[in-house]
């Protein structure tokens, strides 16, 4: 608490938490309500992500001067559905199986609203370094939110966590994979839409119960007077 | 107004209005019980325990005052309508479940009783049916030759003593059975009616107790506790697509007197539709809400996926309350139009 946060630090933490693009922002929420069946998909298609909005910040942000403003939109769109084609291709040469089970979401990368947002609202208007580091943030977040809701959904629904591994790992990824109930366990609703919402709304709603407890211990902090009163509220 | 008017017998208060709706239901759990065994007993415990718990739970977590919530009883209300509306004989953990999703997430999260926008009952029961559809469908044998101690062994460790035959704890309901005996083909309605599943009026066994829920339905009516156009409205609605289907090709709809007696039809008319909270409120709205559930529950029955209907066709009404009931206004005395009263 003595130094403030350098730029570097700002970036991050916005991107992992204050504005977490799953939790806060709520951009790009059919790739995270589709594919968070399972941790590895939901892993595989975070990172894909990550990559894709890291790439796209430090392009949009390394051509930000010569982008007539009026034609903005488009050339980001471009750009991005450039880099996506590449993460595409790159897949189905080296991850070809989980290629085929994240499927139309590799593609549909390009229309996510987070890596549209931030090459919009940060990219577009700041150097290329910070421009890469925003996105690799915003990415992990939305990766990390992805890999939460991934794995509640599979350990409710399979009873099981990072199946399929081996897919996203190679051959080792077989030990990764663990089996925490009987091959017969299955609760269908974890597995269908329905969880993918309730989960989304239990994360939320544990990010801002987080919140409010971390402000209200500051604020005790701050003024130990009011300590008294915030254990009775009603 | 004054509180102690002489024209008042008694104060109405939500738990003795949830004392009276417990007491209606008593004799379709009567029934219940000589159909299918003490099992339907350890159900009712089972759902009335987690629903307590749960609820007290979760009002210590929202920092909320715990015993007046509990007295009011509404949460008993809930854990036995779902404990009426699931198997007899299915597992413990499938009632426990249920009733947990009944009233955390149908109930409290939403600001708890009076909040609801869906009848926790049948968010517990959808959950259920969605998730577990096989275990759902095996329901007890009416009248089987199972003592209490073999249907509570069955209940708790999913096994049965020497000599019982698993099909005294899982045989499909009539609706299940007319579904897939129509899906598969070769037999008409009035042959697969034969099998002894049906009984005299289709459904051996279960009539007694849907007539039962009828019973009670009339007595809470009689109390004035539920008004009669919500659940008239949804007989009606059962009628209205049950008939025309009925007397257009009898050999594939069943008669209007089995979607009645099947199910949870009666049991819904009488409980679940007339909810004060998740229910529509106004008296045409009332009209248009049942009828809606009552033609949902057929359609959903006959066209749709799953067996039966009920927990869906509410649910899905359920949604349509707000927007029902801000369109059917009735008029203020002394103003035009019903609008903007």
């Amino acid at each position: 608490m003595s130094t403030p946060p350098t730029v570097w630090q700002d970036i991050a933490r916005k991107g992992l938490w204050q504005q977490n693009p799953g939790l806060v922002q709520l951009l790009g929420l059919c790739p995270v309500l589709a594919i968070s069946n399972n941790v590895v998909n939901a892993l595989a298609l975070g990172l894909a992500t990550t990559l894709v909005t890291a790439l796209s910040s430090a392009t949009v942000s390394s051509v930000r001067h010569w982008v007539p403003h009026d034609i903005r939109n488009p050339v980001f769109i471009m750009i991005i559905a450039s880099l996506v084609t590449c993460v595409d291709l790159a897949m189905n040469a080296w991850l070809h199986e989980l290629y085929l089970v994240l499927g139309i979401f590799i593609p549909l990368i390009t229309t996510n609203c987070i890596v549209m947002a931030r090459a919009e609202a940060f990219a577009s208007r700041q150097p290329v370094r910070e421009a890469a580091w925003d996105g690799a943030m915003m990415g992990l977040g939305l990766t990390g939110v992805l890999v939460a809701l991934g794995a509640l959904r599979e350990l409710l629904g399979k009873g099981t966590l990072l199946a399929g591994a081996d897919k996203l790992f190679g051959p080792a990824g077989h030990h990764l994979s663990l089996q925490l109930a009987g091959p017969d366990y299955q609760f269908l609703l974890m597995l269908l839409p329905p969880g993918a919402f309730l989960g989304l709304a239990l994360l939320i709603a544990g990010k801002n119960a987080l919140d409010a407890r971390a402000r209200q211990r500051q604020a005790a902090a701050a003024n130990p007077a009011t300590l008294a009163n915030t254990g009775t509220t009603p | 107004m004054s509180r102690h008017a002489t024209h008042i017998a008694q104060p109405v208060t939500v738990s003795r209005v949830m004392l009276k709706v417990l007491a209606a239901l008593l004799p379709g759990i009567a029934v219940s019980v000589y159909c299918f065994g003490p099992g339907v007993l350890v159900q009712l415990l089972l759902a009335t325990l987690t629903a307590l718990g749960a609820e007290a739970a979760v009002l210590r977590l929202r920092q909320r005052p715990v015993a007046p919530a509990l007295a009011d009883l509404s949460a008993v209300v809930t854990a036995w309508l779902l404990a009426l509306s699931m198997p007899p004989l299915g597992a413990w953990w499938m009632i426990v479940v249920a009733t947990l999703f009944a009233i955390v997430l149908g109930k409290q999260l939403y600001g708890g009783l009076g909040n609801n926008p869906f009848n926790p009952a049948m968010v517990g029961f959808a959950v259920m049916i969605v998730s577990f559809p096989a275990q759902m469908a095996a329901w007890g044998t009416p009248l089987a030759a199972l003592d209490a101690t073999a249907q509570l062994q069955w209940i708790f460790t999913h096994t049965l003593p020497a000599g019982s035959s698993v099909d005294a704890v899982s045989s499909a309901t009539p609706l299940d059975v007319l579904k897939t005996g129509l899906l598969q083909g070769g037999q008409d309605v009035a042959q697969l009616l034969l099998q002894p599943r049906f009984g005299q009026w289709g459904n051996a066994g279960g009539e007694w107790v849907a007539l039962a829920w009828a019973l009670g339905g009339l007595w809470l009516w009689q109390q004035k506790l539920i008004p009669w156009r919500t659940p008239l409205a949804m007989l009606a609605g059962v009628l209205a697509v049950s008939l025309p289907l009925w007397l257009w090709q009898p050999a594939h709809y069943a008669s209007p007197l089995f979607h009645l007696l099947n199910g949870a039809t009666l049991l819904a008319a009488g409980f679940i539709v007339t909810d004060p909270i998740s229910g529509s409120t106004t008296p045409l709205g009332r009209l248009i809400f049942g009828f809606m559930v009552g033609v949902l529950v057929v359609v959903i029955r006959v066209f749709g996926g799953f067996p039966d209907a009920v927990a869906f066709a509410v649910l899905i009404m359920n949604m349509a309350v707000p927007f029902i009931d801000q369109t059917t206004q009735p008029r203020v005395f002394g103003r035009k139009g019903g609008r903007h009263a």
